[in-house]
């Protein structure tokens, strides 16, 4: 089977990838999804407070998803369900895509261009290499959502929250709505891994206590959980000796941070970025393989969906772009141009650094950049008051004053097209924290 | 009446088991657990060792050289995987090369094949991946990896499917001499059996003090590991063991015949014959212990940890046979290291004592092959797809970060003595053992077990009666 564009997962960045291509004048697009529904992980967030940036109102996450699949169905954008694709390769300028399913068995697709949008895991109990038994009611949130809210049943009823991420927090509200005791969530870091709001309507509202800078050094129970001992940490994040207190409970969630699933982009070879686990990309959201596009959580961990969404648009439109471009041979857009060593293509790397953990993407290539760029950042550590700077070469560009910074939110900068190209001859931008 | 009750249905007592269902002979396995392999026999190193290590002339020698053989035998007959790596013993200095000579020595006089002393160069161009600290090495090729798992399931449905009697979830309370065997009180009603294998782990020592007054000691000896994900997996090709020093015994580092990458053990006596968890300083202790053999060691990539018991004797060698005073009482106790290698060994051993004191014939019509889950992970494309045209669910993939589809979970519940609980499957097709750590498929495979089952997924449990995952049922 030839397909012009294959969309490697049907979740928020996956649907807005394929709607934005369809819309840009691709037609030939198949979206292939393992669940047995289109969405995502949305389909279990049930809370609201998802789409404020985009439809300026508060869905439920299925409420979300659904604007946008009932834009595919409409704009007609085929889709395959439970359907995993095992093996991703390049030969050529071509991308071969092995899927399985129960109807077609196992099935290879021969793409001109692949979009991945396979979003993201949960930091497991063993990853975080926590000491202890290894009973059963160690849950990451992210699972026992799914028993909450897809299944109606409960994985617990006295409940510890590790680690202050977002869906840690919801999940502390929802079990709590439950009838279940949520005695605390321990964080890590002497700050929230999530958003202010949630740690307002989810934890303050229901007086569940949040202890910053604290960990869980052991679990008790053989069968089931009876207990967990929690400690405080020090600046290092290493326990204080004398510390720790035992906490009764059956049930621990984890929710520790989210790691982009990017075994497929391993195999296809693509470039990783350290920092985010996700791939290197430029500004056309393409990786290291040309025609290989990605977005949403499988590029890097976002907070919100609408971020999710604007970027996986993006992706879908410049894949379109490359699709045509391709189509039309070396002639569009500077195409084949860009690979003739005499007129190498302008590059402009950007550094992170003094606070910016890393950017997406971190390549710009002014000759293939829209108008408007926008470039997504986390930063390391909570500031007050402090400025972001954006500079070229060794000119400021950017220079935003904000109030707060910290790492459970994603930042974004917009870089105008039209600003770059006067900012004269650089090759590297910089951005940073000023205090 | 049986002929012979086997207290422990661990790769001992499996591998017991399956020797006397060759034989005409009325047999029951005893577990306490809920499913095979819940002891000693999960948690372990998973290495059939060369036989270098146990002094010459004791069974630990013998038994070890002689399982190393027969492993690679079984692993065909059985089906389940084996691999011939070849292992080192690391020395960190030019003193090392004495330690290494006297194991060397051992082995030549236990039989051990093909063992060679080589200097640190040598070594790092069998084993690249060897720290540069590394001095000399002890090379031994017959070193081997195994499923520990897979080989206790093979060993038992195969003893299963020839007329063994499994009865899980039965715990042993006491046993006494009767005037013709010995009469097994458990929680689920009384055994009598002409003969007793005691192969209870870190509890052989109790069963074998209730029928004897030759009192033996077994003491917990609880080690701790790391295990790696799949991409650090051949960080190293060969098991890389350490030479004993002042500083202490040493850890291993080995790739896992599924191809992750394992570190691990400590050695800490403990009283808790449950104390199976694990401990902040002893996993710090054994991955700074690895780390010397292969000079870093990847921890980000950990994906889970876990600790295991030996069943440590205080003679120090296995405890193999009849007490005087207890005829008919076969024990296998003490059976730590290199038990696991030595278990296809042991099985054949106490099996033949078996027989002298109750003659049988061999079975006529004795199975003896077993044909493992099929794996879609290590599958081709067109075995693949033969799989999915025979049946379509192995098509549907339940466990992404392994690939296992429900076609081998339902393999898994359907074939004799077949898993009822997470972990049953997990150890039977690996779901649930790769990166996640069964975050996403956890309850796709309890909603499977129930379907299967006919139970409600709120009795489904990770193993044992406790374990269950569901406590309730949201509001409305």
């Amino acid at each position: 089977m030839n397909k012009d564009l294959v969309i490697i997962g049907g979740g928020p960045a996956g649907l807005a990838a394929a709607i934005e291509a369809k819309k840009a004048g691709i037609d030939d697009i198949l979206i292939l999804e393992r669940d047995v529904r289109l969405g995502g992980i949305l389909n279990q967030c049930i809370h609201n407070g998802f789409g404020l940036h985009t439809f300026k109102e508060e869905l439920t996450g299925p409420e979300y998803a659904s604007r946008f699949i009932v834009e595919a169905e409409k704009l007609g954008i085929p889709y395959k369900l439970e359907t995993m694709v095992v093996d991703l390769s390049a030969e050529g300028e071509d991308k071969l895509v092995t899927y399985m399913n129960r109807s077609e068995g196992l099935v290879t697709i021969r793409a001109k261009a692949v979009v991945l949008s396979m979003g993201c895991r949960e930091r497991s109990r063993g990853a975080l290499n926590i000491p202890g038994y290894r009973p059963a009611g160690i849950y990451t949130a992210g699972t026992a959502q799914r028993y909450v809210n897809i299944e109606g049943r409960m994985p617990g009823k006295e409940v510890v929250i590790l680690g202050s991420g977002d869906i840690g927090l919801i999940m502390a509200r929802r079990m709590t709505f439950e009838g279940a005791k949520v005695k605390l969530v321990a964080e890590l870091m002497p700050y929230s891994g999530g958003l202010k709001r949630n740690i307002a309507q989810c934890l303050n509202d229901f007086d569940i206590p949040l202890l910053l800078s604290h960990t869980v050094v052991d679990i008790k129970g053989k069968e089931r959980v009876e207990a967990v001992v929690i400690a405080e940490v020090d600046e290092k994040s290493k326990p204080v000796p004398g510390t720790e207190q035992e906490i009764k409970c059956d049930t621990l969630l984890l929710s520790c941070g989210l790691i982009p699933e990017n075994e497929l982009s391993g195999m296809l070879g693509v470039d990783m970025n350290r920092v985010t686990g996700g791939p290197v990309v430029n500004e056309s959201l393409e990786t290291s393989v040309k025609g290989v596009f990605a977005c949403g959580n499988v590029l890097h961990v976002h907070d919100l969906v609408d971020y999710v969404s604007e970027e996986a648009g993006q992706a879908g439109r410049k894949a379109a772009e490359y699709l045509k471009a391709e189509k039309n041979g070396a002639a569009a857009d500077g195409g084949k141009a860009a690979e003739d060593p005499a007129s190498p293509e302008k590059v402009i790397k950007i550094n992170a650094t003094d606070g910016v953990r890393y950017t997406v993407p971190s390549v710009i290539r002014p000759g293939r950049m829209e108008d408007k760029q926008v470039v997504r950042f986390r930063v390391g550590s909570v500031y007050k008051k402090a400025r972001i700077e954006v500079l070229a070469g060794d000119k400021t560009l950017i220079s935003l004053n904000k109030p707060a910074l910290a790492p459970g939110e994603m930042e974004q900068v917009i870089l105008q097209k039209s600003a770059l190209e006067q900012a004269g001859d650089f090759d590297s931008l910089t951005f940073r924290i000023v205090t | 009446m049986y002929d012979i009750t086997i207290i422990g249905a661990g790769v001992t007592g499996c591998s017991v088991a399956r020797e006397l269902s060759k034989y005409d002979l009325k047999v029951l396995v005893l577990e306490r657990a809920s499913d095979v392999c819940e002891g000693t026999s999960k948690a372990n190193s998973g290495i059939v060792h060369a036989g270098y290590d146990a002094k010459p002339g004791t069974l630990k020698a013998s038994l070890n050289v002689r399982g190393n053989i027969l492993m690679e035998h079984l692993s065909e007959e059985l089906d389940f995987p084996f691999k011939r790596n070849g292992s080192m013993v690391l020395s960190f200095d030019d003193e090392g090369k004495e330690g290494l000579q006297k194991l060397y020595d051992q082995g030549q006089q236990n039989k051990v094949k093909d063992l060679r002393i080589i200097s640190g160069d040598e070594a790092r161009e069998i084993e690249p991946s060897l720290s540069s600290e590394v001095v000399w090495a002890l090379y031994a090729p017959m070193g081997g990896i195994v499923c520990p798992f897979n080989l206790t399931i093979a060993l038992a449905e195969n003893a299963s499917v020839n007329g063994v009697e499994f009865r899980l979830g039965t715990a042993v309370s006491s046993i006494e001499k009767a005037s013709e065997g010995y009469l097994i009180k458990t929680d689920k009603g009384d055994v009598e059996t002409r003969a007793v294998v005691n192969a209870a782990g870190v509890y052989a020592a109790v069963f074998h003090n209730m029928v004897s007054a030759n009192k033996i000691n077994i003491t917990p000896r609880k080690g701790e590991y790391c295990l790696f994900d799949k991409n650090v997996g051949t960080l190293t090709k060969h098991t890389l063991f350490q030479l004993p020093t002042k500083y202490g015994k040493g850890v291993l580092v080995t790739p896992t015949v599924h191809g992750n990458l394992l570190v691990g053990p400590n050695a800490v006596d403990i009283d808790d014959f449950e104390g199976v968890n694990t401990t902040s300083q002893g996993l710090s202790e054994v991955l700074e212990r690895g780390a010397l053999s292969v000079g870093n060691l990847p921890t980000r990539q950990i994906i889970t940890s876990f600790a295991g018991l030996r069943a440590h004797e205080d003679g120090g060698d296995f405890i193999i046979g009849q007490p005087d005073d207890a005829p008919g009482f076969f024990d296998a106790a003490g059976i730590e290291s290199p038990g696991l290698s030595c278990a296809p060994a042991i099985g054949e051993y106490i099996s033949k004592m078996i027989l002298k004191y109750i003659p049988a014939e061999e079975k006529k019509d004795f199975i003896r092959s077993r044909k493992g889950i099929p794996s879609m992970a290590l599958a081709d494309a067109s075995e693949k797809e033969k799989l999915i045209k025979e049946n379509s669910l192995y098509a549907n993939v339940v466990c992404r970060c392994e690939l296992v589809t429900e076609g081998e979970i339902m393999d898994a519940i359907h074939r004799p003595l077949g898993a009822t609980t997470l972990d049953g499957i997990k150890r039977r097709t690996r779901a649930g053992m790769g990166r996640c750590q069964a975050g996403f498929c956890s309850p796709r495979t309890v909603e499977i077990l129930a379907r299967e089952l006919g139970k409600d997924i709120s009795e489904i449990g990770k193993n044992d009666p406790g374990s269950e995952f569901i406590t309730g049922y949201i509001k409305g």
